[in-house]
């Protein structure tokens, strides 16, 4: 029985600013494995360098710390080694969409079974708030002196692109959806991706909590259908805009999931390990008599 | 002594490479000692490839400059090849097709015309096939006996079916009989059957004996990005991974080959990639990250000319400064060099090991040279290596002993600074692995004191490297006028040089390195520190081997012998340097 102290850490605490839209996916994410009912010594948590990273110092389960937007491959390695695992990568929008974009594609369209969750604040935090790969066109700030022109990654559109067979979108200020998205992600035989807006309070002082709340729906009240690729495409094009507001005009933020199908995962595709995960198979004793043989 | 190089050129695309290994695999059926190397350009079609052949009675070590019988499917094989034809030696060419005068030719050079085109045409068989037609005449010329060819035939195309077989075997026969019948005896040099029948050699290549190594070492984890000079070992690992259980990936890139295989290793695998000098820059960052979560991963590096694409399909041993710096700030690490063929399979097992006690990268750094040539290994030789190779994992905590834990550390401060290690997975274990500098728990951490001590611990773990092989090896008389020091594959042509000079009496000795990083500081100093004259001999423009030593040891080396050419080291090269020297 997995209860919310099994997962606490008693020697640290987040240090997080306060208000920080981590704290809202920190605490989805445990709800998650509680609702699951996973054993905590099954899961593994992978990130990669920024804010939202730091995470699983902060969750007692597994934990992998990597390098900057290289969670990614690791946590791949991790499920081939032991698909008995349930592997979760935690990134922000610089690990994922940055440094690790490339990285993502791949795994996307290799629909390898692991969930990841993105931070997305659409700025670079930890370093004292640069612009990111999700910032809005048209945004300045002080190591932006002109309006950005770079249209914005879209994580929605890119992940359909990519072949990713479970895309989503979370919000960091609803806690109650966003267990949900990752429940049904880990659930989720293949990738998904749960692209969480999480509004950093320190150093974006447009994508804010209100700002979002404004704008943000969920798809499942439009009774949108999650197997049509078409019309999810349709919906994930609605925001980020790749062109300045006009007049008047205010963005449609779709939350929920936008798209899921069912595809044979990249495990499904290895059949060294289709019985058992590798590192539970008999180890060394191999004979390779026969290999020098054949070189005789 | 029986003692012949063949050559083969011809354009790209026309099976050159596998035609070579044909002939090295007669060689070495006929009971010949076998060296092979071949040189191409970086191009699927079109472009110059040779292959040399070498075949002697007596047990060699390397490649040599002079040609015995030369196989021209072109005239720009001739014209590119003609000077270095031996005394005696023969040419076979198909006259309709390439025009020759005996006079461009030392007198006593032998040419056997053979119609390679009317042949395929006659037999109704590929143009592709005009190669097959080669190696048959090729042995029609030293050996009486079409036999040893029809074998190898079966035992390499058995797997394509019947037809080709019987195809392939019918043009090799019509190349076989055709010089049989019209030439037999106009070279002189004849192989007589099985004249070495002690020993059972295999054939096998650098890159072979590197993923054989792995696989006899338990290897069941590889993410490897295609790159020249290792795809050797990829495709072998590949070839073997259902039947031994290995999950062989290729990743986007090599950098998420290399995380990869550290997540695999993390995990639990048995894990490793291996690349070339360009590839291996885009792993640096992460090799810096295996070392700081302690997470064991062997790194195959095969080193070929730089910088950026440099000259892809060719030698060099220009990477050694790289591959032993590589990554911000200091960590441990350890660097061995093997220099032929079963110091390959022999590292590369024992690397596994090094890698899961140490807890820390291994990086095997081998060149083209190595990798892509093949040599004779005897059979008993590399079989008795593998079967009485012990595989050891070093402090993983078993499952019974970590359920038993309460506070698990991952990184505690123990004496020998390994500490055991849980995979997740196991009840009790938990633990995270970060990059960041952190405390025993794994948790993040700037303290000035923790900093130290987990420096000084990631590095005391080599006072418990065990290589499971020697550090430095010697070779020839101690008192021997001269040393040689080396590391990786310069070893083989050294060693040919020095078989050559026993021959006039000169005696060398040799030095050759096997473990750059940590650098074995006594070994070198008591091997070479009274040595009257030393003769370094490496791969690359600085001097990077000859630098590492006078830092380590503050020895001089009094002679050097450098190449940056991207051509091996050639044992006539070298025996003319040590004669200048002498």
């Amino acid at each position: 029985m997995t209860e919310l102290k099994d997962l606490e850490i008693t020697y640290d605490k987040p240090n997080w600013c306060p208000g920080c839209g981590d704290f809202g996916v920190w605490v989805s994410l445990k709800n998650a494995i509680v609702s699951l009912q996973l054993n905590p010594w099954e899961v593994v948590l992978v990130s990669g360098i920024g804010c939202s990273s730091k995470l699983p110092y902060w969750v007692k389960t597994y934990g992998f710390n990597g390098l900057h937007g290289r969670p990614m491959p690791i946590a791949e390695g991790i499920r081939l080694a032991n698909s008995g695992l349930t592997v979760i990568v935690i990134g922000g929008d610089g690990d994922q969409y940055g440094e690790g974009a490339n990285h993502l594609l791949h795994a996307a369209r290799r629909n390898i079974n692991l969930t990841l969750i993105v931070h997305n604040n659409q700025i670079y935090g930890l370093t004292t708030g640069q612009f990111s790969p999700t910032t809005d066109i048209g945004e300045k700030n002080k190591a932006t002196p002109v309006p950005t022109v770079e249209a914005p990654v879209n994580p929605m559109s890119y992940s359909l692109a990519a072949g990713a067979t479970f895309v989503a979108r979370g919000f960091a200020g609803d806690n109650k959806q966003e267990t949900q998205l990752v429940m049904e992600g880990i659930k989720h035989k293949g990738f998904s991706i749960i692209d969480t807006m999480q509004p950093c309070v320190t150093f974006n002082h447009k994508n804010t909590f209100s700002w979002f709340y404004e704008r943000v729906y969920k798809v499942e009240d439009n009774g949108h259908d999650t197997s049509d690729k078409a019309q999810a495409y349709l919906i994930a094009e609605e925001w980020p805009l790749k062109r300045a507001l006009m007049d008047g005009e205010k963005e449609k933020i779709a939350t929920g999931i936008l798209y899921k199908e069912e595809r044979p995962t990249w495990e499904d595709g290895t059949p060294q390990i289709s019985s058992m995960p590798l590192v539970k198979q008999s180890f060394g004793n191999r004979d390779i008599t026969p290999l020098l043989e054949e070189l005789l | 002594m029986t003692d012949i190089q063949w050559l083969i050129g011809g354009e790209a695309g026309y099976g050159i490479m596998t035609i070579g290994v044909m002939m090295s695999k007669i060689f070495t059926r006929l009971g010949l000692s076998v060296f092979d190397y071949v040189e191409y350009p970086s191009l699927i079609r079109g472009g110059h490839n040779a292959y040399y052949v070498r075949g002697a009675s007596e047990q060699i070590f390397s490649q040599k400059k002079s040609v015995d019988i030369l196989v021209a499917l072109n005239r720009e094989t001739i014209d590119k090849h003609k000077q270095e034809l031996s005394d005696g030696a023969a040419i076979i060419y198909d006259d309709q097709l390439i025009k020759v005068d005996p006079a461009e030719f030392a007198l006593g050079t032998v040419l056997i015309p053979v119609p390679f085109a009317g042949i395929i045409k006659q037999i109704n068989v590929d143009r592709l096939m005009i190669n097959t037609v080669a190696v048959g005449a090729s042995l029609g010329l030293i050996h009486d006996d079409f036999n040893v060819l029809e074998k190898i035939m079966q035992d390499v195309f058995s797997k394509k079916g019947e037809e080709v077989v019987i195809e392939n075997i019918n043009a090799a026969k019509s190349g076989f009989e055709y010089v049989q019948k019209n030439s037999f005896g106009k070279f002189k040099r004849i192989i007589e059957k099985n004249i070495l029948q002690t020993q059972k050699n295999i054939l096998i290549g650098g890159g072979e004996s590197v993923a054989l190594g792995a696989i006899q070492s338990g290897v069941n984890f590889s993410a490897i990005y295609p790159m020249t000079p290792v795809n050797g070992v990829m495709m072998t690992l590949i070839a073997q991974s259902l039947k031994y259980g290995i999950v062989a990936k290729e990743p986007e890139d090599e950098i998420a080959g290399i995380n990869m295989a550290i997540g695999a290793s993390f995990a639990g695998a048995r894990s490793m990639v291996a690349t070339s000098g360009g590839g291996f820059s885009l792993m640096v960052e992460s090799v810096g990250l295996a070392a700081q979560t302690e997470t064991p991963l062997v790194i195959v590096e095969g080193m070929r000319p730089g910088p950026a694409t440099g000259m892809p399909t060719w030698t060099g041993q220009g990477d050694l400064r790289f591959v032993l710096h590589a990554g911000q700030d200091d960590f441990p690490r350890v660097v061995i060099a093997p220099g032929d063929m079963l110091e390959a399979f022999n590292m590369s097992m024992n690397a596994f090991n090094i890698a899961d006690i140490c807890q820390l990268p291994v990086i095997l750094v081998v060149d083209k040279y190595l990798m892509e040539g093949h040599a004779t290994v005897p059979f008993d030789k590399i079989s008795s290596l593998a079967k009485n190779f012990v595989i050891k994992r070093g402090k993983i905590i078993s499952d019974e002993d970590v359920a038993l834990s309460t506070d698990y550390k991952r990184y505690s401060l123990v004496d020998d600074g390994i500490s055991p290690r849980s995979i997740p997975g196991q009840k009790g274990g938990i633990a995270l692995s970060g990059s960041d500098e952190h405390d025993e728990r794994g948790l993040y951490n700037e303290e000035a004191e923790v900093r130290i001590k987990m420096m000084n611990k990631r590095f005391k773990k080599l006072e418990s490297l065990e290589l499971g092989f020697s550090p430095v090896d010697s070779y020839g008389l101690a008192d021997a006028s001269l040393t040689i020091v080396g590391f990786g594959s310069t070893k083989m042509p050294t060693l040919e040089a020095m078989n050559w000079l026993a021959k006039e009496n000169i005696s060398v000795n040799f030095l050759k390195i096997n473990c750059l990083a940590p650098f074995p500081v006594d070994a070198v100093i008591s091997a070479i520190g009274k040595s009257g004259k030393t003769l370094i001999i490496e791969g690359n423009k600085t001097g990077q081997l000859e630098g590492l030593i006078r830092e380590y040891t503050g020895l001089t080396m009094s002679h050097n012998f450098r190449k940056y050419d991207g051509r091996p080291f050639y044992p006539e090269e070298i025996i003319a340097r040590i004669k200048e020297v002498l």
